[in-house]
């Protein structure tokens, strides 16, 4: 078939069942989008394009499958790079189409141009700059092949537009193989049963999963692991969702904002199982004082994530969910038991920790932020899908909202990056459209995408967004409070827009509470709306994150409380 | 621990960007690059990269496990772990006044070099070996003037097995 490079772009988005793309059109890329208009693909047209990659990314994590973005050259590729930045170290599976000058003008600082492959070089798993039409169609599909594979992470593709134009036969052609490009998915036997071997041997074990688990679907294996084990399950602020939160075995997250059980289990521990995670400094805190007691086990798919910080005594290479199957088979295999004692001795102990140090705030006559998202958790009965923004409101979000299905808590975990809630929420909504999904956002996060209100309303996506409104960047006030003397620097943000108002200005709902007893029926009231909402709670405005670990410092040296 | 010198040979796909992949790891992560040459083999669709740098041995380790994780990377291999001939190539113009050039041509000699341009004032010389052996060259020659060098960077390859 004689086809331009547009409409083979569109051929291998069906071949890769692609139903959405999300994206703002524009002059290199006028081309792709007529294409684009003449298929069945649903476009998502956003108002900005860090909005579309991070509705990609939400779309990407609810539907486990790669998100796809399409926006034009130069400032609409710029625009993309926080998104492909924070779904690069979430390793979120997106594929990214930036339109780029005709090849004949790259180099020429021509009107719209920008290398967007030398921006985003680093921030991509990886990337390409497509110079030939000859070479679009195999291009296009390792794109997709390498977002999905491995360790999962956007790529982009820049397509000039006489690219997009020229024409040239196409026929469909098979997955492609890389001759420098394989992942390993299956661990190594030996290194599986020596890690069976500190299985025997522990006495005090604790797992800790993260968005790897999520990634590779190994929820049902690592339950069935922990149960097995009778250890207790603790999770990085990407791997809420992984292990059921409201089961015994649960001690919630780790690290800085993590809770007192999770973080003394993890340093008394004698056998650490790192599942899916890359123990950064928001988890480990000091590198020398983390888990000293213990032997670590990690499993990744990724080599470059084990021994990157911290020394481990057994280093797994493979996908979460096949480790985990062997593992399970292997207990099986060599009628693993736990040792009674000494198992209900050390469940004894973070049951202990549990009682003494829960995640607690005491009720004033003003709104807790915890709360809200406590109430919140209540109402929807935690079937909600939950995305956030970034700061003081995403840590309440995972400390109070109980996640026991994966896939359900969205956050930007390793960029943090603000902006990030509401369009991700969109993303989650076209992706999961009988689902009830809510934004808990920042008051000053939720305005770095505001403009994506109009993006819900034409696709009438009735997303939820609660505001925690704190009239401060509240999580950098915190540390100024604590470590700053109280020198509020530039986070005093009580100048704003009166969010009902607009809200309603965009045609969705806008609600306020100002007091505690207004907290559930805005809620209730909110939720109920068939639209979008706006719920926006006058919370305490200088209520703090806690547990808190100063950044630097042992994951014991906790401050508890206000 | 000690930070040790490494020299590494990696076989990559012939694309564009591909240096600048390396190069933008090595700097973004802070690891350093002592020295770095890159030239097409046989196959025109592969290039080998011969890079020297320096670090203790987990520094190493990811630094062998990131440079795998580039989508175009085909092949790293530590040299240093094996049995390995590296080569680097100057040329070095020196100042060749009259009571210097008998005392620089005994260098040539010993040194093998060749000298590839005279002049009344300078020699050009050519000089191949272990970056240890230039550098040894060069502090000799350092007391006569040197006016300018351009080195190569080593390449290598590890030795057959007999
Ligand atoms: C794009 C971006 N800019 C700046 C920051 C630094 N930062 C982290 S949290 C935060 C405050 C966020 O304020 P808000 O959304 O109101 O959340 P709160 O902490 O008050 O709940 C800031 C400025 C960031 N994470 N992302
Ligand atoms: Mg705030």
């Amino acid at each position: 078939m004689e086809l331009t490079g547009a409409k083979i772009i569109m051929e291998i988005l069906k071949e890769e069942g692609v139903d959405t793309v999300f994206g703002i059109t524009g002059g290199a890329a006028i081309e792709m989008y007529d294409e684009l208009a003449k298929t069945d693909i649903r476009h998502i047209m956003v108002r900005h394009e860090q909005g579309a990659v991070h509705a990609a990314d939400g779309y990407a994590r609810a539907k486990k499958d790669v998100g796809v973005c399409m926006v034009t050259s130069g400032p609409g590729a710029t625009n993309t790079v926080s998104g492909i930045a924070s779904a690069y170290m979430d390793s979120i599976p997106l594929v990214v189409f930036t339109a780029q000058v005709p090849t004949s003008l790259i180099g020429n600082d021509a009107f719209q141009e920008v290398d967007i492959v030398g921006i985003t070089r680093p921030c991509t798993k990886h990337n390409y700059l497509v110079r030939s039409i000859e070479d679009l169609a195999r291009t296009v599909k390792e794109a997709f092949y390498i977002a999905r594979s491995g360790r999962p992470g956007p790529v982009l593709v820049d397509i000039p537009k006489d690219i997009s134009q020229t024409t040239t036969n196409y026929k469909p052609s098979p997955r492609p193989s890389l001759k420098s490009y394989n992942p390993t998915y299956r661990p190594n036997i030996r290194q599986l049963r020596w890690a069976m071997g500190l299985i025997k041997e522990a006495r005090k074990p604790v797992i800790f999963a993260g968005g790897g688990v999520i990634l590779s679907g190994a929820s049902r294996e690592l339950t069935k692991f922990a149960k097995r084990l009778k250890a207790p399950v603790a999770g990085t602020l990407m791997g809420l969702g992984a292990f059921p939160g409201t089961d015994k075995l649960w001690l919630g997250m780790l690290g800085m904002h993590g809770t007192y059980r999770a973080n003394m289990s993890v340093q008394s521990c004698d056998l650490l199982i790192g599942v899916g995670v890359r123990f950064d400094d928001r988890v480990t805190g000091k590198l020398g004082t983390f888990a000293p007691y213990a032997k670590i086990i990690h499993i990744d798919i990724d080599p470059t994530s084990i021994r990157k910080n911290i020394p481990v005594t057994v280093p797994i290479v493979g996908d979460c969910k096949i480790s985990l199957a062997e593992l399970n088979r292997l207990m099986t295999k060599e009628s693993f038991t736990v040792d009674k004692k000494s198992s209900k001795l050390w469940l004894d102990q973070i049951e202990e920790w549990k009682k003494t140090m829960p995640l607690s705030y005491d009720q004033r006559k003003t709104i807790k932020p915890q709360h809200v998202v406590e109430k919140l958790y209540e109402l929807t009965n935690g079937n909600a899908i939950i995305t956030t923004e970034v700061g003081q409101n995403q840590m309440w979000a995972a400390q109070y909202y109980h996640f026991d299905q994966p896939n359900c808590f969205i956050t930007s975990g390793g960029l943090g990056c603000m902006g990030f809630g509401f369009p991700a929420a969109i993303g989650a909504q076209v992706a999961c459209p009988d689902k009830l999904v809510v934004d808990i956002a920042g008051d000053g996060s939720i305005q770095m995408n505001i403009q994506e209100l109009a993006t819900a309303m034409q696709y009438k996506l009735p997303v939820k967004i609660v505001i925690l409104n704190n009239r401060y960047l509240g999580m950098v006030r915190q540390w100024q409070e604590l470590f700053y003397d109280k020198r509020y620097a530039s986070t005093d943000i009580a100048h704003a827009p009166d969010f009902v108002k607009l809200a309603e200005s965009y045609g969705g709902v806008g609600m306020r509470a100002t007091r505690p007893e207004e907290v559930e029926p805005v809620l209730k009231e909110g939720l109920n709306t068939p639209g979008l909402a706006i719920m926006d709670f006058l919370v305490e405005r200088e209520e703090s994150v806690y547990p808190m670990v100063p950044a630097g410092a042992p994951i014991t040296d906790m401050l508890l409380v206000n | 621990m000690t930070e040790e010198k490494h020299t590494i040979s990696l076989l990559v796909e012939n694309t564009p960007g591909v240096l600048s992949r390396i190069a933008g790891l090595f700097s973004g992560r802070g690891f350093n690059i002592e020295s770095i040459c890159a030239a097409p083999t046989m196959d025109r669709l592969v290039t080998r990269i011969t890079l020297v740098t320096r670090g203790d041995e987990s520094i190493m380790e990811q630094i062998n496990k990131q440079l795998n994780k580039l989508v175009n990377v085909i092949k790293v291999q530590d040299l240093t772990e094996t049995d390995f001939v590296e080569r680097e190539m100057a040329l070095v113009k020196v100042k060749a006044e009259a009571k210097n050039r008998a005392e620089i041509l005994r260098l040539v000699d010993i040194f093998r070099c060749k000298v590839v341009d005279v002049t009344p004032t300078h020699y050009t010389l050519e000089v191949t070996g272990t970056a240890e052996k230039l550098t040894a060259l060069l502090d000799l020659l350092k007391s006569m003037g040197i006016k300018e060098i351009a080195r190569t960077g080593s390449i290598a390859m590890t030795r057959e097995k007999k």
